[in-house]
């Protein structure tokens, strides 16, 4: 990034804040190392956000809790048989779709929060996706996203950075006044420089907001380009580690975004689920193997990488008449990467007794999952509570962030 | 004549689908009466009905899906038998669609599957090849055929329309009561016939004509479900210890109907599912009517009365869902959520609250009749004096596009192709809200590279043929900005010009 961008971006942000009435580009340069000087540490932080609400019963099973597999009917999680889930612990154990996630976990470089949940109680995907990722209490019509309230946080400085989203739409949780950049991986042959130029000078002049999309996309594009990024077609497994190896790409250079959000789909199993193998287990796949390409990618700067996977909410505890699950409450978060305190799995757990289950139906959440958000992002980043409770998550002072998940 | 060629930007772009480039004069005759331009298609209810030689019913497309299906299995199962007979088994006959199986697939890996099948000639042609391991192409089977039929009429359609104002309300129809392609073979079949069935015949009828027609359509209870709820007490239920599952009650309530927080609670969820059991399609024994058509199955059915929004619903069967989708259809809740999300669609992102008022009761006073509401959109000034802010969609730029260079779709696999690049896949959205309908989800950095990557292939492809000038007249004549027409100008190529063009804010903006 040149001196000219940024006088560019900021050129740009005067009017577009005027087009948008009152959005406007607060400052395109942030430091995220300084927080942690002290130690050296160049902290990296990637979300990952499962559309559709994952069921956390049957990604880390309570085998030891006495009513799980009554409840999970035929599609429970077994220690035994020919597809053993894998004990993570005496009482959980994990989806085996997952290994290299176990991997982790044994090298206590993956966690997992169980029974947890945003505060939002009702039933709606797209609202919990707005609680989940706006950060804030409610739904509501809030155009910004926690992410991108800590990035706005962050102290500036020398080194420029800022949010990456992850495909071709952006999502919520990195959206607002903060400089986000947008990438996704093409198939395409692509239009020339000289042709990119003369459109930006257009926008310039009579479209600041499509100037400043365009200009980020092709940068952007350049920076993650390689043939190793060319899609091979295949299926949504394939894609979620393409799409993390492009990011990781993105994400381990020298002057890289150091935070980034991506969304992957396909969560709502609310028939034909499967249990060890099926629906469930080749999406599982999928993720095990996107958190094994930001391993792969980020190379030496995942000693300092966390990566937080969490989703809108979680699925019934009791499957319904489809050998699926409908919209539930408490699910789980997980948490991997090298700076990650792992092996470990917190939970509170409530049981899954009727008479303990949310509204006689769901996993009672224990943990309010912004309290893991702000645990990380204060270890990460060194977010102050104040910070976390009024601006990142407002209205949020109640939910303490979580001591100690980061090393 | 008085000439608006503002007006006219608004009457083709914000309500249109662009202007048609060739000699058709679209623009010139949207200024000389915008409104009326507009308004002229709703005064043509047949002309919204989409019926092409070829274009099969749902039922015939279910059944010739079940028999593709028992095709395939024979084909395995007589693979399976011979193979012991030979050691080194050559690739199973039914490889493509044993892949295409899974389909959490999404729909980017079989539309290029598509566009590879498309192009296969040269491979068939050569005596050798390099490659032994590889199977010859395989003829499209009945799935995607269907599919680019479907796909092929709907983009003949919306390229030829004079102003596309009800295809529009079409698009705009079909992605509030969306399907994905991607749950299934069937669904895939099915995704066009699904809108011509249940959404063009009361585009400008009425609302509860519009709900019941889309929550009784096969494509619709498969895509949620509904076809595997059994009421627990029902005599299905009983039998095969299966039961309920909500999605489709969900979805009805919280995105075709009252819209979140209107109103209702899980129990009302759970009540609309137990009320909706049985509705389903007839599978391919037929048991229950012709295969692939809706039917209710009373032994499904939960039995007895069920409350929902507070209101008792006595048991009668299939009249019993019927009676509370009606009622559904009416709600204060319904009429709110709908003018909304209709006036973020042609107005703006922040959608006026006036207006949405104003079609709100045009909603509740004529019990949801859809042309009266489209007729007072375009009869408000607020549309006509809200700036051109909104992104168009990937399908509207793709279709704009192609209107401008006049060019009628021979093949639907570009249009595909590049629509699943820009995120918006056909009849595939990644929930059952629809693909977004703001600047934020369209005007993305990664989907306006994407776009200019797509402006710069057809610029290359067909630009040496045009005059950009002409073109620019075509789409704006003197609403173009001067620094459009001087960019497309001083282009240093008719190919760059035309990229230049169909990226301007004039082509992107609506």
């Amino acid at each position: 990034m040149t001196m000219i961008d940024c006088v560019e971006n900021r050129l740009l942000t005067s009017r577009r804040g005027l087009l948008l009435g009152g959005a406007s580009f607060a400052a395109w340069a942030y430091l995220p190392k300084f927080a942690r000087a002290a130690d050296g540490r160049d902290p990296r932080l990637v979300v990952v956000i499962l559309r559709g609400a994952l069921d956390g019963l049957a990604t880390v099973a309570p085998l030891g809790d006495p009513d799980y597999a009554g409840l999970h009917g035929s599609i429970a999680l077994t220690a035994d048989g020919a597809h053993p889930a894998i004990m993570l612990d005496s009482f959980f154990a994990l989806h085996p779709a997952m290994p290299e996630f176990a991997r982790m976990y044994r090298d206590k470089h993956a966690a997992v929060i169980h029974a947890a949940a945003t505060p939002y109680r009702d039933r709606s995907h797209f609202d919990g996706q707005d609680v989940l990722e706006s950060g804030y209490a409610g739904p509501g019509r809030v155009q910004s996203g926690w992410l991108n309230r800590a990035l706005e946080t962050l102290p500036r400085g020398e080194r420029v950075s800022s949010g990456l989203a992850v495909g071709p739409t952006t999502p919520l949780v990195p959206r607002g006044n903060a400089p986000t950049v947008g990438w996704a991986p093409v198939a395409l042959p692509q239009a020339d420089e000289d042709t990119a130029m003369r459109l930006v000078e257009l926008y310039r002049h009579r479209d600041p907001a499509l100037a400043m999309a365009l200009s980020q996309g092709l940068r952007l594009d350049k920076a993650a380009g390689g043939d190793d990024m060319k899609p091979r077609g295949g299926n949504q497994a394939a894609q979620m580690r393409q799409v993390a190896r492009g990011a990781a790409k993105l994400m381990a250079a020298d002057d890289g975004p150091r935070i980034a959000a991506l969304a992957f789909d396909g969560w709502d199993t609310h028939a034909n689920e499967g249990g060890p193998v099926g629906r469930l287990a080749f999406l599982l796949g999928g993720l095990d193997g996107a958190l094994a390409e930001f391993e792969n990618g980020l190379g030496a700067r995942w000693r300092d990488s966390v990566v937080v996977v969490v989703t809108e909410f979680g699925r019934t505890a009791r499957i319904n008449g489809t050998d699926g699950t409908d919209h539930g409450t408490g699910t789980i978060a997980l948490l991997a990467g090298g700076a990650v305190k792992g092996g470990r799995i917190i939970a509170d757990w409530p049981g899954l007794k009727l008479a303990n289950l949310h509204e006689g139906r769901d996993l009672k959440p224990t943990t309010d999952l912004r309290s893991v958000v702000k645990g990380v992002l204060q270890d990460q980043f060194g977010l102050s509570d104040r910070v976390l409770a009024e601006t990142v998550f407002p209205d949020s002072a109640a939910a303490r962030p979580m001591k100690g998940l980061v090393a | 004549m008085a000439r608006d060629s503002q007006a006219a930007l608004v009457a083709l772009n914000r309500f249109g689908l662009g202007a048609r480039g060739g000699a058709s004069g679209d623009l010139i005759n949207a200024a000389s009466d915008p409104r009326g331009f507009v308004k002229a298609e709703l005064a043509r209810p047949s002309g919204v009905l989409l019926e092409a030689p070829g274009l099969q019913s749902t039922p015939q497309l279910g059944q010739a899906v079940f028999a593709y299906q028992d095709q395939v299995r024979q084909a395995r199962e007589a693979a399976k038998a011979a193979a012991p007979a030979e050691t080194q088994a050559p690739p199973p006959v039914d490889q493509k669609p044993a892949l295409r199986r899974n389909l959490s697939l999404n729909a980017a890996a079989e539309i290029t599957g598509q566009m590879a099948d498309a192009k296969p000639a040269d491979m068939a042609t050569k005596p050798e090849t390099m490659q032994p391991a590889r199977p010859a192409p395989q003829p499209l089977n009945v799935i995607q055929k269907t599919f680019r039929a479907e796909a092929l009429a709907r983009l003949q359609r919306a390229t030829l329309a004079e102003c596309g104002f009800t295809e529009r309300l079409v698009v705009f129809w079909s992605n509030h009561f969306c399907i994905s392609a991607s749950k299934g073979e069937l669904a895939r079949v099915w995704a066009g016939a699904f809108e011509r069935e249940a959404i063009r015949p009361h585009v400008l009828g009425r609302f509860a004509d519009m709900l019941k027609a889309v929550e009784q359509h096969p494509a619709m209870l498969f895509f949620l479900d509904n076809q595997q709820s059994l009421g627990p007490d029902s005599r299905a239920g009983q039998n095969r210890k299966r039961g309920l599952n909500e999605n489709l009650a969900r979805e009805i309530m919280e995105l075709h109907t009252l819209g979140v927080g209107g109103g209702y609670t899980q129990d009302d969820v759970t009540s609309l599912a137990r009320i909706i059991t049985g509705w389903t399609f007839a599978g391919r024994q037929g048991q229950l009517g012709p295969p692939g058509s809706f039917v209710f199955n009373a032994n499904a059915h939960q039995p007895g009365s069920q409350i929902l929004l507070g209101k008792t619903y006595d048991p009668a069967g299939l009249a019993q869902g019927e009676a509370a989708l009606a009622d559904i259809a009416r709600h204060p809740s319904t009429a709110n959520f709908i003018a909304t999300k209709f006036v973020r669609h042609f107005v703006a992102d922040d959608p006026p609250p006036s207006l949405v008022a104003r079609l709100r009761d045009v909603f509740v006073r004529t019990d949801g009749d859809l042309k009266a509401m489209a007729t007072a959109l375009v009869d408000s000034d607020e549309a006509w004096k809200a700036p051109l802010t909104k992104m168009r969609s990937p399908y509207e730029f793709l279709v704009a596009s192609g209107r401008l260079l006049a060019r009628v779709p021979e093949d639907p696999s570009r249009y595909l192709n590049g629509l699943n690049l820009l995120g918006q896949p056909l009849w595939s959205p990644a929930g059952p809200n629809g693909f977004p309908d703001t600047n934020a989800a369209w005007a993305a950095p990664e989907g306006m590279k994407l776009r200019l990557d797509i402006a710069a292939q057809i610029g290359a492809r067909l630009g040496s043929n045009i005059d950009p000038l002409d073109l620019l007249e075509f789409a704006a004549a003197d609403a173009a900005s001067i620094e459009t027409r001087r960019t497309v100008e001083r282009a240093e190529s008719r190919q760059q010009a035309l990229a230049l063009l169909l990226m301007s804010p004039e082509m992107q903006r609506r």
